[in-house]
């Protein structure tokens, strides 16, 4: 508490130095002239009363400083002192400045930016939303098939048996076309808990959010609370928006609530743009009524545990009402769980996707901030060396070795000061770079920022604060510690710092190859594994073309479905350049997941504790051909697959293979929902979610005997541009109300699911490229600085004989000698660390040999490019100038 | 008695320029010396170097503050005044300064023992 007081009583004299002044010689004044009058009173003459009362005062400079020192903060003046300096000095050498500077905006700016991506990504990932430290994702889980979603009787048993959540969360993302006026688009929306709003502490800004009532009920609640963005731009700001209906799905829904701006709902990576309660279920999401289903699984959720609860603790809780479900429903439940989620690992968002890409990144941007440290406190070396002479003079008039210290960690903290706020423009312009190297799709409005809040904000200080440290610390030693009598003795040799100071430079450069080193290698290893996934083949012909007819939106009731399917393949069909076309409930590498069902095959003995169950599709006629998926076995899907026929299925080979056991399962049956289906055929292996998946068994059904789809494949001869006219015609001679969804190639489907790979790539690539060339200045500044110091050492070789290619060799192997110790070092370094990214490399060794060889070239090539310049200078060295000088 | 004035004693000033502005009421810098000299029967000096930057630091605690007015010859001068929390300090050290003194005149007492 005093000392607080004590401060800012001084802080305030530091603020008003100059009426302190005054008042403090008006004060001294008032005592000597009361001191002189008190003299005179006394009976001394003037003069006398004068020079007594001055004796008897002492000194007044004296007082004055004590007075002084005891009114201000000496440290702060001090420091501002230094701060005018450092400033000065760092105008006086601008171009150091700059590159220092520069270097070190990279670094901070980088790191600054991940961590920024890593705050608005994975840590708080939604706008608005309170208390994310405590919301966890959930999700079922099947000892089978791994990780599943989980039905809505369960959710609400889980809901009801468990005391450590304050909420759970239904968040189930979907799509619809909305057509508003005569403009149709893709929106992605969600099929939300009616607590959704209330739990997230989100309060819509006009109307109102869900009534818990409005959870029951099939297709009982038709109301929808619309987003901010889709207010403004849809519905044009309309203040009487509420109450108003929009069709959505065929169903007139009435709007009541606008959320606020900014809230994007909780799916990271895309914004949402419209709720509707779980009651609306079976509007928005394919397959049927599901609401009092315990075997239909479709929620993806999100829980928030009470303040204190540990993740463990929550899951021990919700594992053991998991494991009564299972007892009680053995039909639905057998070999079903639930897992929580902390949000950064999500597994059905952007989050889980991203996160190996940000970790990577993060350790990336590190490894950057501590090669741009290593130059800056190369540079800062070099400089020392400029400004031994003032280092010299400072120390012999008496400066303190610790005072000298403090100045030149000030002026790196200046260095460092600045460019944190570069950093920080950096950060703030990269803040939706993410969206840009994640792919586009239509109707979808991304939404991955970075989020420069307090935290991040601490962070980025810290950073600053140790690169000072990191940079700054070992020059400033270096500099302090000047011997002073060698140093004034030596002063016009030149020859300061020595060999100590160059082993100190030395390692800086070391250190700088070896993380490059890392960072190549390691750009090397991901590019290497990306190629990998990319030369995988999906299974499929990557050249068909798909799209979608969102005739669910449009209001289409089953029978019309099924009328407009039949009537536009059969007009797609006979348009030339189409070699065929086919309608399917899931386009593969799409986000949707798959239906899966509990299985039993003719023959194959369930294990008690078994409850077999395979994804599948729903496909037209022709799929097989169409999409290019050999049969190893059996006969394609026909038109004669319908209602009518006996029901059919084609197995995939592993199901094959794990069901049937090297039999052939052509002609025998399998048991799908209690249905008992034909095996007609089996499909080879083909890629069914992403290109790195493990083979797991599938099937197919026909669609007439199932479901009803609207996604389009097509193949044909047509480019993508022309067939999507085509499409248009042909759809519009239907129904002149419907337009399709994009069309892309499903190579194009299958790269979006590669996104995350390529950025990672490419992020190590920029800063593998960064870092070298920022170590190949480095090595060039050291070069530069050793060729510079032994002029007079060059100039006597060339004057007893030594040849160019002679001088060249001794400069140049002095550099590359630095290059490969710090090669050696990154190699056992990146040797490590390639363990630690092992998993994400795919049918690639951690230590590929053409990854690290290639690695080993280009820093070769960078750094003899680097030793090349310094060496060709040492050649053109005048020896006689270098003798005589 | 040495020939020297003593110095003041060093922490006791604080006491003094506390006990002088709680009689006296508000003083200028001057006016607490006089009066400390005073009291002290002369015996002991007190210099602008000790008395003003002790009269800093107890502005700083908060135990006094200063305010510009005139002196009694209509001159210019900083006036000193107790505050509440130097009051209550000075009760503190009187308390303080009475337990050591009484030790210390015992020990000077027993110092007389003849040996």
């Amino acid at each position: 508490m005093t000392g607080l007081r004590v401060f800012f009583h001084r802080l305030s004299g530091l603020l008003r130095k100059g009426s302190l002044e005054r008042d403090m010689d008006d004060e001294l004044d008032f005592h000597l002239q009361m001191e002189i009058t008190e003299n005179i009173r006394k009976g001394m003459s003037p003069n006398q009363a004068r020079s007594e009362a001055q004796r008897r005062l002492g000194g007044v400079a004296q007082l004055k400083e004590t007075y002084r020192e005891a009114h201000a903060l000496p440290m702060f003046e001090v420091l501002w002192q230094d701060i005018r300096f450092g400033f000065r000095m760092l105008r006086r050498s601008p171009g150091f400045s700059l590159l220092a500077i520069l270097c070190l905006t990279l670094g901070i700016g980088a790191t600054t930016a991940v961590f920024s991506w890593i705050e608005g990504i994975l840590l708080r990932p939604f706008p608005l939303v309170v208390h994310q430290e405590r919301m966890m994702a959930v999700t079922g889980t099947d000892r089978a098939a791994g990780r599943d979603d989980v039905s809505f009787p369960d959710f609400l048993d889980f809901q009801k048996n468990c005391t450590l959540f304050d909420a759970f969360l239904i968040d189930r993302i979907t799509g619809t076309t909305l057509a508003i006026g005569d403009r149709a688009d893709r929106t992605t929306m969600s099929v939300v808990s009616a607590n959704y709003f209330d739990a997230l502490g989100v309060r819509p800004i006009l109307g109102r959010g869900f009534e818990p009532a409005e959870d029951f009920g099939r297709n009982a609640h038709p109301v929808t609370v619309i987003s901010y963005q889709m207010w403004q731009e849809r519905f044009h700001g309309d203040p009487a928006i509420i109450g108003k209906t929009q069709m959505l799905n065929g169903m007139p829904h009435t709007i009541i609530g606008v959320t606020p701006q900014g809230f994007y709902g909780t799916f990271v990576g895309w914004a949402m743009q419209l709720w509707v309660p779980a009651s609306m279920q079976e509007t928005f999401d394919p397959g049927g009524y599901k609401l009092e289903d315990r075997g239909a699984r479709w929620i993806e959720g999100f829980v928030r545990l009470k303040a204190g609860v540990t993740p463990d603790q929550a899951q021990a809780e919700i594992s053991a009402v998991a494991q009564r479900l299972e007892t009680t429903y053995p039909a639905t439940n057998r070999g079903r769980g639930i897992k929580l989620w902390p949000l950064w690992q999500t597994p059905f968002n952007n989050a889980g996707t991203l996160l190996p890409t940000l970790s990577i990144a993060l350790a990336v941007v590190v490894f950057v901030l501590l090669i741009a440290c290593a130059n800056v406190s190369n540079l800062l070396l070099v400089r020392a060396f400029g400004r031994r002479h003032e280092m010299t003079v400072r120390l012999s008039v008496g400066a303190g070795r610790g005072r000298l210290l403090k100045q030149l960690l000030t002026e790196g903290f200046i260095l460092a000061l600045l460019a944190a706020a570069g950093g920080l423009l950096v950060a703030n312009w990269c803040r939706n770079l993410l969206v840009l190297l994640l792919p586009a799709r239509a109707g979808v409005s991304m939404f991955l920022p970075g989020d420069l809040d307090w935290r991040v904000l601490v962070l980025s200080a810290g950073v600053c604060l140790i690169s000072t440290l990191l940079f700054g610390l070992v020059p400033a030693f270096q500099t302090s510690k000047i011997d002073l009598a060698s140093a004034l003795k030596a002063e016009s040799g030149g020859v300061v710092g020595g060999k100590r100071r160059a082993l100190v430079r030395s390692s800086l450069v070391v250190v700088q190859v070896a993380l490059s080193f890392v960072l190549l290698a390691g750009a090397g290893l991901l590019l290497q594994s990306l190629r990998a996934v990319q030369n995988t083949s999906p299974g499929f012909t990557p050249r068909v073309l798909t799209s979608y007819v969102d005739l669910v939106a449009a209001g289409y009731d089953r029978q019309r479905i099924k009328n407009f399917d039949d009537a536009l393949i059969d007009r797609l069909q006979s348009v030339s350049g189409i070699q065929s076309a086919v309608i399917s409930r899931m386009t593969p590498f799409s986000y949707r997941s798959y239906s899966t069902a509990p299985i039993a095959v003719d023959g194959y003995e369930t294990p008690p504790d078994e409850q077999p169950t395979a994804e599948f599709n729903e496909v037209g006629p022709g799929y097989f051909a169409t999409m290019g998926i050999p049969l190893v076995a059996g006969r394609e899907f026909t038109a004669s697959d319908n209602e009518t026929g006996p029901q059919v299925a084609v197995v995939n080979e592993v199901m094959a293979a794990q069901y049937w056991r090297g039999r052939d399962p052509v002609g025998s049956r399998v048991q799908v929902k209690g249905r008992w289906l034909q095996v007609v055929g089996v499909a080879k292996m083909s890629k069914y979610r992403n290109l790195t998946e493990i083979a797991r068994p599938f099937f197919y059904v026909p669609m007439r005997q199932s479901s009803m789809g609207v996604n389009i494949q097509i193949r044909t001869q047509l480019n993508p541009e022309t067939m999507r006219k085509v499409l248009v015609r042909e759809i519009h001679a239907i129904d002149e109300n419907l337009a399709p969804g994009e069309l892309i190639t499903m190579q194009e489907q299958v790269d979006r699911t590669t996104a995350a790979q390529r950025i990672a790539v490419s992020m190590l690539g920029v800063f593998g490229g960064l870092a070298l060339v920022l170590a190949a200045i480095g090595l060039y500044g050291v070069m530069s600085y050793t060729v510079s110091q032994s002029t007079r050492e060059l100039g006597l070789r060339m004057a007893l004989g030594a040849s160019v290619p002679n001088l060249l060799r001794l400069v140049m192997s002095q550099g590359l000698a630095l290059t490969a110790i710090g090669v050696v070092v990154g190699t056992v370094a990146a040797l490590m660390m390639a363990k630690l990214i092992a998993n994400l490399l795919y049918h690639v060794s951690p230590r590929d040999p053409l990854a690290f060889g290639v690695a080993l070239l280009v820093m070769m090539i960078a750094a003899t490019a680097a030793c090349f310049l310094p060496a060709w200078r040492a050649t053109q060295t005048d020896p006689v100038r270098a003798l005589r000088d | 008695m040495p020939k020297e004035k003593a110095d003041v004693l060093h922490g006791s000033l604080a006491f003094m320029v506390l006990r002088t502005l709680e009689t006296l009421g508000p003083q200028h810098g001057w006016g607490i010396a006089r009066r400390i000299e005073q009291i002290s029967g002369d015996a002991l000096a007190l210099n602008q170097g000790t008395l003003y930057p002790a009269l800093l630091r107890l502005q700083q605690m908060g135990w006094i503050t200063s305010k510009w007015g005139a002196s009694d010859n209509n001159r210019r001068a900083r006036f000193y005044a107790i505050t509440r929390p130097g009051r209550k300090q000075l009760a503190a050290e009187a308390e303080n300064w009475e337990r050591i003194s009484g030790i210390i005149a015992r020990f000077v007492k027993t110092a007389r023992v003849p040996s």
